[in-house]
């Protein structure tokens, strides 16, 4: 039976973690994931977790320790959060295209400098090319949810990719939250034990991680294209099976009062749910103005986007991370939806706007700004991104 | 007794009349001609044998035996990345703990060995290392030193010794080759505390192999380094890769010994110690040094080595 508990959503997603029955945590500290890792050595040191928790000397030890834990066979996990993910990037791109479905969660945070503990997507933009899933939370209750779907996702023999489950560090990471936290029992009825399509064992050799010469190393990175192309619909059928036993729907990409929406917001993340209260208020005065939040943003699910926002005059589009591109083309979440527009021949008018970053307040108010500046400006006027909320 | 010597009591050991047949390792990879460090590393997986998982760091050794699709490994191998050969084994050391104690496996008696050149050990995967013996892992780590790094084309490491010309220390106007003196390994593997250490040389192929299977009888983490000739990085003869091994040994520039929970036995005593010259000779790494030159490491040498024997309390 699941229960509701009032819990830090860092905390609830160790216990999701436990409640998956992980086999070897490798974890390094680092504010705002330290709350995730304290509590999974907590359940380890108490007996509640039967796992090896391996406490490593850095972050790039943690995920080449889970790479080989995870081609053991064991079912694996970390969780990270900015420079972390930076200092282990290196090995996220390897553990990616050896197949292996490592799960971790990560706590979003600005990346240095100057040094931010406080959240932004600056990690989750940094990881987006390593060829992970990257699944993105807007609350305690989803990154727990998708915590339990990334290792069914994970898990899938067609898939069989490592998964990052995003939350905003502190926004989220470090809330109290009313949570459903399934009982073990149903968690093992979603998450079957995992079977690794192959493992290092004595009994069958296989080399893993050989060289890749000029003649195979296009189709091996190819064929890692593929498979993460593949996982959309898995991910889809997953959170499918996911409503059927828990009864909460999940989808790659939400929406919130979209139907008749002539302005249309894409957000990420827990922006989402500030977004959805200033949809609110500014529907009370007749604004139709609606909102997609994107759940899944790799692999990008442009279709479903473009079918969701595809009619929309106006977008306002979120992105919660600096880019130094030059200043002449968007922000990084801007491109992909601006990339997939034009692929089906549509040009709404467009804003980007970098908000949120490193901690900066994102209100009510600056939903309304950010949509009254689309509505009102010509098509062409507006430039590739401005920032919000800044000082001058 | 400590933890190695209860493991190692009644250690049997290989001589010549019982090598194993086993060669994890095979034949047939795309080493150089006379490669001393192939050949350390087969010695090493003969001693080792079949029940085992290996983690390779990049260098020479991963290139040469993994060419995809081709593959010279009959035993599971990984390679990762350059500096973390010793994370990803605590990795695997741990997934075999957790599943055999949850019973998803059964297979309580697979040894973790990983290995990496000078530079994957010395350099840049120094701190991966250091934190999987300070960890207390159950493995075997074994460098291979062939004293610069040789994959990438013979650039200085913190292993190549003093006086060395390498791309990146070359001799010249202003410079004698490598500037600064080997960096010590075994003795920062002897500061973690772990149950076994030691050095080995393919010249002494049942003394190496000896090592390295005790290495991995004893619980916890075993280090052993292994002196690895590479005929096309210190310009020796490709025939020459043992003599040179051999002579490391008898100028005392690299002393055979095992340190066995802390303390030290002296493995083989030159009996006649011969000058370092007759080391340098046949490797044209070494040709640029002046006498002078030559003698201030001689003294070194001589110093390191009588350090070592007051240590093995000779
Ligand atoms: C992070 C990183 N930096 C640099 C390299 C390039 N690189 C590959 S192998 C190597 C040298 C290997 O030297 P060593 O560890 O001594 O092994 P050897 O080839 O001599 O056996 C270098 C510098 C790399 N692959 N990864
Ligand atoms: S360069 Fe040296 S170490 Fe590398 S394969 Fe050739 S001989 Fe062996
Ligand atoms: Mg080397």
């Amino acid at each position: 039976m699941s229960r509701r508990v009032g819990i830090e959503v860092s905390l609830a997603v160790a216990e999701a973690v436990g409640l998956c029955d992980v086999d070897v945590i490798a974890a390094y500290p680092i504010t705002p994931q330290t709350h995730i890792v304290e509590h999974l050595s907590e359940l380890v040191a108490e007996g509640h977790l039967d796992a090896e928790f391996i406490p490593v000397e850095s972050e790039h030890s943690a995920m080449s320790a889970c790479v080989g834990s995870s081609a053991a066979g064991a079912r694996t996990f970390t969780s990270t959060s900015s420079q972390g993910y930076a200092l282990m990037s290196e090995i996220c791109y390897i553990a990616s295209t050896l197949r292996l479905p490592i799960v971790m969660a990560v706590a979003n945070r600005a990346i240095s400098a100057p040094i931010s503990i406080w959240n932004d997507h600056a990690d989750l933009m940094y990881a987006r090319d390593a060829g992970w899933i990257q699944l993105v939370s807007e609350n305690g209750q989803e990154a727990v949810d998708l915590t339990f779907m990334a290792f069914r996702i994970a898990e899938d023999k067609r898939v069989s990719l490592p998964v990052q489950v995003n939350l905003d560090g502190f926004i989220m990471s470090h809330v109290i939250e009313p949570i459903f936290l399934p009982d073990a029992q149903e968690v093992k009825q979603f998450l079957p034990p995992f079977e690794p399509l192959l493992r290092l064992d004595p009994e069958k050799p296989i080399t893993i991680g050989p060289v890749g010469m000029p003649d195979v190393y296009t189709e091996a990175r190819k064929a890692h294209d593929e498979i993460l192309k593949a996982s959309k619909p898995i991910i889809g059928e997953v959170f499918d099976e996911f409503e059927k036993q828990f009864g909460r729907r999940y989808k790659i990409i939400e929406t919130y009062k979209i139907e008749d929406a002539e302005t249309v917001i894409v957000a990420m993340g827990s922006l989402s749910q500030t977004a959805a209260t200033a949809i609110d208020a500014m529907r009370q005065r007749g604004v139709k103005v609606g909102m997609a939040s994107i759940r899944l943003f790799r692999p990008f699910p442009a279709a479903e986007l473009v079918e969701a926002i595809g009619k929309a005059k106006n977008l306002v589009l979120l992105d919660r991370a600096t880019v130094f591109a030059g200043g002449e083309i968007s922000g990084p979440v801007a491109l992909e939806v601006k990339s997939a527009l034009f692929d089906r021949g549509l040009s709404p008018k467009t804003a980007n706007f970098l908000v949120g970053i490193g901690g900066r307040d994102v209100t009510g108010q600056n939903f309304e700004e950010m949509v009254e500046r689309v509505v009102t400006a010509q098509k062409g006027d507006l430039p590739p991104y401005e920032f919000i909320n800044v000082r001058e | 007794m400590g933890i190695a010597s209860e493991a190692l009591k009644n250690f049997k050991g290989f001589s010549l009349k019982n090598m194993p047949e086993v060669e994890p390792l095979s034949p047939g990879h795309r080493a150089c001609q006379g490669c001393g460090e192939v050949l350390a590393l087969r010695q090493a997986m003969k001693a080792i044998g079949s029940n085992v998982v290996v983690c390779s760091a990049t260098g020479c050794m991963e290139i040469i035996t993994s060419p995809f699709p081709q593959t010279a490994w009959r035993v599971p191998w990984i390679h990762v990345a350059f500096e973390n050969a010793a994370a990803v084994v605590s990795g695997v050391e741990a997934a075999y703990k957790a599943m055999n104690r949850k019973k998803i496996i059964n297979q309580p008696e697979v040894t973790f060995l990983a290995y990496g050149g000078d530079g994957a050990t010395a350099d840049i995967g120094l701190q991966a290392l250091s934190g999987a013996l300070e960890r207390g892992h159950n493995f075997v780590y074994l460098c291979l030193d062939n004293e610069a790094y040789m994959n990438t084309g013979i650039q200085r490491s913190s292993s190549t010794p003093f006086g060395a010309s390498t791309t990146t220390s070359p001799p010249g106007r202003k410079s004698s080759g490598q500037a600064t003196w080997k960096k010590n390994l075994p003795k920062i593997a002897v500061a973690h505390g772990i149950p076994y250490v030691a050095t080995a040389s393919p010249a002494y192929p049942v003394d190496l192999m000896n090592k390295v299977k005790k290495a991995s009888l004893v619980p916890g983490p075993a280090y052993v380094h292994i002196y690895s000739p590479c005929p096309t990085g210190w310009r020796c003869g490709l025939d020459e890769s043992l003599e040179v091994a051999r002579l490391a040994v008898e100028t005392k520039v690299f002393p055979l010994y095992e340190v066995i929970d802390g303390k030290y036995f002296l493995s083989r005593k030159p009996s006649n110690p011969r000058p370092i010259t007759a080391y340098f000779k046949p490797q044209r790494r070494f040709r640029h040094l002046k006498e002078d030159e030559v003698a201030g490491i001689q003294s070194i040498v001589d110093d390191e080595y009588n350090d070592l024997l007051c240590r093995c309390g000779i």
